[in-house]
């Protein structure tokens, strides 16, 4: 075995201390209270970790000069550019487009994984007699298709989530036939490139066709089903990070790469647990797509009872106990901060307010939570399903804010596409409001039988106004 | 990239210990907080952009070069970006004094 000198051996405890505060970081998020701590401490180990990398690799590369790393140049540029981008990005954008934000930065990690694994096969293949390693080739192929896919599919899941492309599922003619092919390919080229020419321009094909496949693998997933595929491609990045790692030797990376990688899996599993669907379904199952145009049709014949703002204010205002359900619509509104000063008038008049938080309501898990917190709502008033589900029977009021298929009791019966996904039992409540932008179904298309339920009353309108106009009716109650 | 077969076998290691750490650690987070658990793992890969720098080390020739500023640039975006955001995130979550 090599003698280490003094510096490597260094580098092998600031990637344990680097890697001991990743795991910290993500073990405290268990709770809110720690969660933050936690992320900063993350951040902490992780500025120790690049800097120690800048100022000492040479040292800890015996064949070069001491000194700080050459080509240093490259570094701060970059640096300071990627710093500047994502910081602005992250500072600018509203909390509703979270979950586009997260994407992107996902596809910037995956593009720079890629890149890596790019980089250092061309640097070897270059410089190489006879074939290299098995290993090292598999990890660098392998780091850069699945970088390759995390980069564009977190583009068009961006895309979808920002409505520049088209929410829909969009299958191509003959999808799985294109994807099979577009994998073959990748399998035999692979193969190739591993075991009989480390050949640069086939290496390069591959990560073209790689490029394609998060494309033409992300298009036919619907924009419902989006924030699922970016928790997806995040494990993608954990993973080809970890690749990377190994291409490189650099224990960071794998043990970081690794944590994400298999964090993001279950993540992913618990996401569609929450649904009741598989992960197959989600990506695969083009959801959405068929259901849309006969429920349109049907809710026309539905006779639903309209109501006004002043009514429901006098409902809630002398109620004992309001349920709030908010969903996407309350997102897309703003209209967190008019919610909360709603439930501030109602608690001052001694109504009990909680707050039933679905899983998946709206694009993300713990979306609505994150919007809520944004306007104070304290987190105990925050209720999850199965601790609230029991409620809703001795409840006055329940007040659905922009949420359709987290509430629509046809998940209960056979036969519908959202058959069998846990739901809040809102239809227990006395009476049931329901604030909802237009007369359209929901995100998935499915026709809500909620709405034209005896106890169901519709206030129709942005919720934003809705809202202000429930507090105003509140304040006269 | 001299791997030799002691360093191949501990990465392996790791790795499978890697995958059950991060199995069990986010098991353990609350549905509420799984949207600053995304973000502040996708934050966490952003230590690719320690590959980058590496890349960047021993850059000669304008492809290579390009190709590492290029990785700086967007793991940088990534680690800089995904803590942030993060961050802002998990600053709503504080508890207000007073509050009930």
């Amino acid at each position: 075995m090599d003698e280490l000198n003094i510096w490597q051996i260094a580098t092998f405890f600031v990637w344990l201390v680097g890697s001991v505060t990743f795991i910290l970081a993500l073990k405290f998020l268990a709770s809110p209270k720690t969660a933050r701590t936690g992320n900063l401490l993350g951040a902490g180990g992780m500025a120790v970790v690049i800097a120690w990398t800048f100022l000492t690799y040479d040292l800890a590369s015996p064949e070069s000069e001491p000194g700080m790393l050459s080509n240093w140049w490259i570094i701060l540029v970059g640096g300071v550019i990627g710093a500047v981008a994502g910081t602005l990005g992250a500072r600018r954008v509203p909390m509703t487009a979270m979950p586009q934000m997260v994407a992107i930065f996902n596809g910037a990690g995956g593009g720079a994984a890629a890149v890596v694994a790019i980089a250092e096969f061309l640097e070897f293949a270059d410089h190489g007699e006879g074939l290299l390693p098995l290993p090292f080739v598999i990890a660098s192929l392998l780091g850069a298709v699945i970088g390759g896919v995390a980069l564009t599919g977190s583009v068009v899941a961006f895309g979808k989530l920002q409505g520049i492309v088209t929410a829909r599922p969009y299958m191509l003619p003959g999808q799985q036939l294109i994807t099979g092919a577009l994998f073959l390919t990748m399998l035999l080229i692979g193969v190739y490139v591993a075991g009989f020419e480390n050949s640069i321009p086939l290496f390069l094909v591959f990560c073209a066709i790689a490029l394609v496949a998060g494309v033409v693998l992300t298009m036919p997933i619907g924009g419902a089903d989006m924030p699922v595929v970016v928790s997806l491609l995040n494990s993608y990045t954990g993973i080809a990070v970890a690749a990377s790692g190994f291409v490189l030797s650099n224990y960071a990376l794998l043990i970081a790469g690794t944590l994400v990688g298999a964090s993001g899996a279950i993540l992913t599993q618990l996401m569609t647990k929450a649904m009741n669907r598989s992960l197959f379904n989600v990506l695969f199952a083009g959801f959405g797509t068929a259901g849309g145009a006969a429920a349109a049709g049907e809710e026309g014949e539905e006779q639903l009872r309209e109501t006004n703002a002043e009514d429901v204010a006098v409902l809630m205002a002398y109620g004992k106990r309001v349920i709030i359900v908010p969903g996407y619509g309350m997102a897309v509104a703003q209209a967190q901060g008019p919610v909360r000063e709603l439930m501030d008038l109602l608690v001052a008049k001694g109504v009990d307010v909680q707050f039933a938080i679905h899983p998946v309501a709206g694009r993300m898990p713990g979306h609505m939570n994150v919007l809520l917190a944004e306007a104070n709502v304290p987190y105990d008033r925050l209720k999850e399903m199965d601790e609230i589900n029991d409620d809703f029977a001795d409840t006055d009021v329940a007040l659905v804010i922009g949420a359709n298929d987290v509430v629509n009791p046809s998940a209960r019966e056979e036969g519908s596409p959202i058959s069998g996904m846990p739901i809040l039992n809102v239809d227990a409540a006395q009476n049931i409001v329901v604030l909802k932008r237009g007369r359209g179904t929901g995100f998935a298309g499915i026709p809500n039988p909620l709405f034209s339920n005896e106890k169901t009353a519709m206030l129709f309108g942005d919720a934003k106004p809705s809202i202000e106009a429930l507090v105003q009716g509140v304040k006269q109650a | 990239m001299e791997l030799t077969a002691f360093e191949l076998l501990s990465a392996l290691f790791i790795l499978v210990l890697a995958a059950f750490v991060g199995y069990e650690v986010v098991s353990k987070v609350p549905t509420m907080l799984h949207t600053p658990l995304m973000s502040g793992a996708n934050a966490v890969h952003g230590v690719i952009v320690v590959g980058a720098m590496l890349v960047a080390a021993t850059s000669e020739g304008p492809v290579r070069i390009a190709l590492a500023l290029i990785g700086v640039i967007l793991g940088t975006i990534n680690v800089v970006g995904g803590f942030v955001v993060t961050d802002r995130m998990l600053e709503m979550f504080k508890k207000r004094p007073g509050e009930r």
